[in-house]
């Protein structure tokens, strides 16, 4: 490979601020796999995030970045992608920035389909701000605000986006990199809102609070109880989680919508 | 002026005045009494090429317009009280990353849901102190669909020269109430294009070290220069930094800007001060009020003069403070308890003299209310 993921990372912004064994710079090092593969130019990305862990992914990647307030990411990209149609627009967010606080702008920007991507990388918890159950911490896990164990369900993400309507919904680990890469590749391809839930570890919160062991345990545990969508073992199992690509259809896209209506606006009524 | 009249609401107005600075980007959410705005951009600027869309909420909708910004686009949002409320921290966001845009607040009354169809002047103060930590902004606000088109116009420019958010403050009245409006020719308002960098391609682009004018060249997103955009305090090349020295430094550079150009961006309009002996600042759709009393009691010999502020932050008080220094009263005339005046008797020594004229209960204040209030201030009884 003639380019390499260091050409993309700005090693102005470094050290990073991601703890040792965190799951984020393995999702960062795929999202460039799969920019260079695609052949994608730094000048015609956009990247936007929000607050959190997750999104200090923008500061370290060399793209046009854009580190936004808390769960508005989708928001300002919106802005963004219908400004600039040609710019590819990818919208790494936490687990909790996404669907907690920015739960409306995540199932609107579905329901919109503006073409964009927006990967979930959902570690369970609010690490930056030291370890508090998060919509994804699921029943029973324990948290620094729920220290008798979370009483609430967490959200599926998958099933959440499927139903507002995103066009592309897809899940992977940062166990497996190398489908994770391959769906990064397809999600940014795909014309329309793309969503890709990485479930990825945070030993430092999430693990230590739950017992989990370290990041190689962790990791393990995406091994052991993830599975490809319509394995066998998902029948015998209900509990697991598949992974995997779950909708990918064209739909009506919203900028090329918005063509439309300028077309209309234009040529008279 | 040109030749083409309308008979518009204020709405109607603000909608032509931005068209002609050259919105391109707008993003709203419907709210009375601002939906007006809305509802005629997603006619008018797809006709243009231009891009409307409507969010989810308040808080995507400023959002958006930041995201449009970036990109190049002259951008607008439009909204009142309760979203104004709620587009905050998106606000302090532009402040902070210097992004130019427009920020539409058609004033009703509150506070939470309030008088929804009414008239208010309460969120002078929300306009300068809304949004969390220290910064300084802009507020303009007009009391004539003329001088509105005008000062729509010059929020686009001073939102594009220094990188900030600039907010309109209409209400209520101004918004619904129609009357004449001549569009202006093309070239009769001096429109501020953006400063674009002109550091080439390859070559270390600062996005902000701002020049000795105040203003920061800047590159579009999607452009030849690919840099970092944070509401975390930044250095020049737009990276986190928690360093004293760039904090204070992007501080003071936040609030000089601004705060050292007063006069620059003081718009204001004077009404028979020159022997005015009271002397009624006012401002948006109360300084209609407020002038037509003073005309009236002119005639009949009585010295009275307005102050009619169309520029309310940066708070313009040299210029309040010399057309006050002969008078015996100084009586603020708004809708609201007082925003302005606190600001005036900030501004004023004898603080004495300084007096309130309002109504805070949705009805426009009227002439006779403000003469009758009057009357009570110079002794006279009601």
């Amino acid at each position: 490979m003639a380019v390499s993921v260091k050409d993309y990372l700005r090693e102005r912004f470094m050290p990073h601020i991601w703890c040792p064994g965190c799951g984020h710079g393995i999702i960062m090092n795929n999202l460039i796999r799969a920019v260079i593969s695609l052949g994608i130019r730094k000048n015609d990305i956009v990247m936007v995030t929000g607050i959190g862990c997750s999104s200090r992914i923008s500061g370290y990647m060399d793209f046009h970045t854009l580190h936004t307030i808390h769960g508005r990411a989708l928001a300002f990209a919106t802005g963004v992608k219908l400004s600039r149609p040609e710019l590819t627009t990818i919208v790494p967010m936490g687990d909790g920035d996404a669907l907690a606080i920015g739960g409306n702008h995540f199932i609107h920007a579905a329901r919109r389909n503006v073409d964009m991507t927006a990967i979930v990388m959902n570690n369970n918890v609010y690490g930056m701000t030291g370890g508090q159950f998060s919509p994804l911490s699921g029943y029973g896990a324990m948290a620094t605000t729920a220290p008798y164990g979370n009483i609430c369900k967490a959200f599926d993400i998958v099933e959440l986006a499927k139903g507002a309507g995103a066009s592309f919904v897809a899940r992977t680990t940062t166990y497996h990199v190398t489908s994770m890469k391959e769906i990064l590749e397809k999600a940014i391809t795909h014309k329309g809102f793309s969503v890709v839930e990485v479930l990825t570890q945070c030993p430092t919160y999430f693990g230590r609070k739950n017992r989990m062991g370290d990041a190689v345990d962790m990791l393990n545990y995406f091994k052991e109880r993830t599975v490809p969508i319509g394995s066998e073992k998902k029948e015998k199992d209900p509990s697991l989680i598949e992974r995997g690509i779950f909708v990918q259809e064209e739909r009506a896209e919203y900028c090329t919508e918005y063509e439309k209506v300028v077309g209309k606006a234009q040529g008279g009524r | 002026m040109g030749d083409k009249i309308l008979f518009v609401q204020g709405n109607e107005a603000c909608v032509e005045g931005a068209l002609y600075a050259g919105l391109n980007f707008f993003a709203g959410y419907p709210i009375t009494p601002s939906t007006e705005i809305a509802e005629l951009l997603a006619i008018r600027l797809p006709e243009r090429g231009g891009k409307f869309i409507q969010m989810e909420d308040e808080i995507a909708s400023m959002c958006a317009i930041i995201g449009a910004s970036l990109t190049g686009l002259k951008s607008m949002t439009a909204t009142s009280g309760p979203g104004f409320s709620l587009k905050q921290e998106a606000i302090g966001y532009a402040v902070m990353t210097e992004v130019p845009c427009v920020v539409v607040n058609v004033q009703r009354g509150g506070p939470s849901t309030g008088l929804p169809t009414k008239v208010s002047q309460g969120d002078v103060m929300q306009a300068r102190w809304g949004t969390h930590g220290d910064h300084s902004i802009v507020a303009l606000t007009a009391s004539t669909h003329q001088d509105l088109f005008r000062m729509t116009v010059e929020a686009f420019n001073i939102s594009e020269t220094y990188r900030t958010p600039v907010i309109l403050l209409l209400d209520e009245v101004i918004g619904h109430m129609r009357e004449k409006l001549i569009l202006p020719e093309a070239g009769e308002i001096p429109l501020v294009e953006r400063l674009w960098t002109s550091v080439k391609e390859g070559t270390n682009y600062h996005p902000y070290l701002p020049r000795e004018d105040g203003r920061l060249p800047m590159s579009d997103f999607g452009g030849i220069h690919r840099y970092n955009v944070t509401g975390l305090i930044h250095d020049m090349w737009g990276f986190p930094s928690d360093k004293p020295e760039i904090a204070y430094g992007l501080m003071r550079h936040l609030m000089d800007k601004i705060e050292d150009r007063v006069q620059e961006m003081t718009y204001l309009k004077e009404f028979y001060l020159d022997d005015a002996e009271t002397v009624l600042i006012s401002y948006g759709s109360a300084a209609r009020s407020a002038l037509h009393l003073v005309e009236n009691r002119r005639a009949r010999g009585e010295r009275l003069g307005l102050l009619e502020l169309q520029t309310l932050w940066p708070f313009p008080a040299d210029a309040v403070r010399e057309r006050c220094q002969q008078a015996e009263f100084v009586v603020v005339v708004e809708m609201n308890m007082g925003q302005i005046m606190q600001e005036v008797k900030r501004t004023l020594d004898e603080k004495d003299k300084v007096f309130l004229a309002n109504r805070i209960d949705g009805t426009f204040i009227s002439p006779s209310d403000i003469r009758n209030i009057l009357r009570l201030i110079q002794g006279k009884g009601v």
